[in-house]
């Protein structure tokens, strides 16, 4: 199977002009959460997309040079203590937990929006390794000998 | 007339699924199905909703599951013409019947009390909904009240949706890596 993707040059080509593209709309995507349709989860899920569609075209051992192990470990874990930890900011700046609109951030306005987006970033990161990781260990398979 | 001819479209999604013996075929009706169901929910002026149908439905779900079929075989496993005419076979399939049947009329049941779409004067539309769209842009300072309320008045349901996708990061983790260094394993491939 792998000696047959190295041979499949048009969807090795396709997918790493493509990669960066996916990329870019998904961060477009989790940014602009607060204006149109989508947010961390949509945008999560399409970054995750991207890098599954490498690792299809390149195998694993490629895929496991760009997002390492201990990375996407550390990754997923990073994205639920943004969230966690903004909730705590807010207590912390003498409001309620999540409310972002205490955050000394200049007006109430300004704090609660980037409140929001730091959220929005912290579910898309989470939403994005998770997905990665699944695949990584759920696409695994023995060797043939 | 559109909206009869997509359920019309996802009803025969969901039959080939069920009646198809190639998993890889089904999990790609299964993909098939999503993408109609998003141009369902862009009809219902539910864009939200479409985009992550569009993107967890047909794009990430299809590939997990094909990641899965990986480990497993293609093909469902074929009943002999014996196997499928001894009794307990027979009893499982009217059994099954049954429930099918039962469960489609009380749901069917469930939407005779369900108000018009898009009906002014319904429960959902009065009791929360005016706030949100009256007053989440003055409150928490973003355009999309759908993000409002997910973010911000349901901030914790979101924090607990994030936790659930975490955990089952974990425990996938948990359950299949190998901890042990094995050179035999370390090549992907969705291979049959």
């Amino acid at each position: 199977m792998q000696e047959f993707i190295k041979e499949q040059i048009i969807v090795r080509t396709v997918s790493k002009f493509f990669t960066p593209f996916i990329q870019l709309y998904a961060f477009y995507v989790i940014a602009h959460g607060d204006l149109g349709p989508g947010g961390g989860f949509q945008g999560g899920v399409i970054l995750g997309a991207s890098m599954i569609l490498y690792v299809i075209a390149f195998g694993m051992d490629e895929g496991r040079k760009r997002v390492s192990q201990k990375i996407s470990d550390i990754f997923v874990s990073t994205g639920v203590l943004i969230y966690a930890g903004i909730g705590l900011l807010c207590i912390l700046a003498g409001g309620a937990y999540l409310e972002y609109a205490e955050l000394p951030l200049g007006s109430h306005h300004l704090a609660s929006h980037l409140g929001i987006y730091g959220i929005e970033i912290g579910v898309g990161i989470t939403v994005a390794f998770v997905m990665i990781t699944i695949f990584f260990e759920t696409a695994k398979k023995e060797r043939k000998k | 007339m559109i909206d009869i001819l997509l359920l019309l479209i996802i009803v025969a999604c969901a039959i080939a699924a069920v009646s198809i013996k190639d998993l890889l075929s089904a999990i790609m009706i299964l993909g098939v199905y999503s993408f109609i169901m998003a141009t369902i929910f862009t009809r219902l002026n539910a864009v939200d909703v479409a985009f992550t149908e569009a993107s967890v439905g047909a794009g990430i779900t299809s590939v997990l599951m094909i990641a899965a079929l990986s480990r497993t075989k293609r093909y469902e496993y074929l009943y002999t013409k014996s196997e499928r005419r001894k009794p307990s076979a027979l009893f499982l399939k009217v059994l099954s019947l049954f429930i099918v049947i039962i469960t489609g009329a009380v749901l069917v049941y469930g939407t005779l009390d369900m108000p018009e779409f898009g009906d002014p004067d319904a429960p959902a539309n009065k009791h929360v909904s005016p706030r949100y769209i009256e007053e989440s842009h003055h409150e928490t300072g973003v355009n999309n009240f759908v993000t409002a309320v997910l973010a911000s008045y349901r901030g914790y349901d979101t924090l607990g949706e994030t936790t659930v996708i975490f955990t089952a990061g974990i425990c996938v983790i948990l359950l299949l890596r190998k901890f042990k260094k094995d050179d035999d394993d370390r090549y992907a491939g969705i291979c049959y």
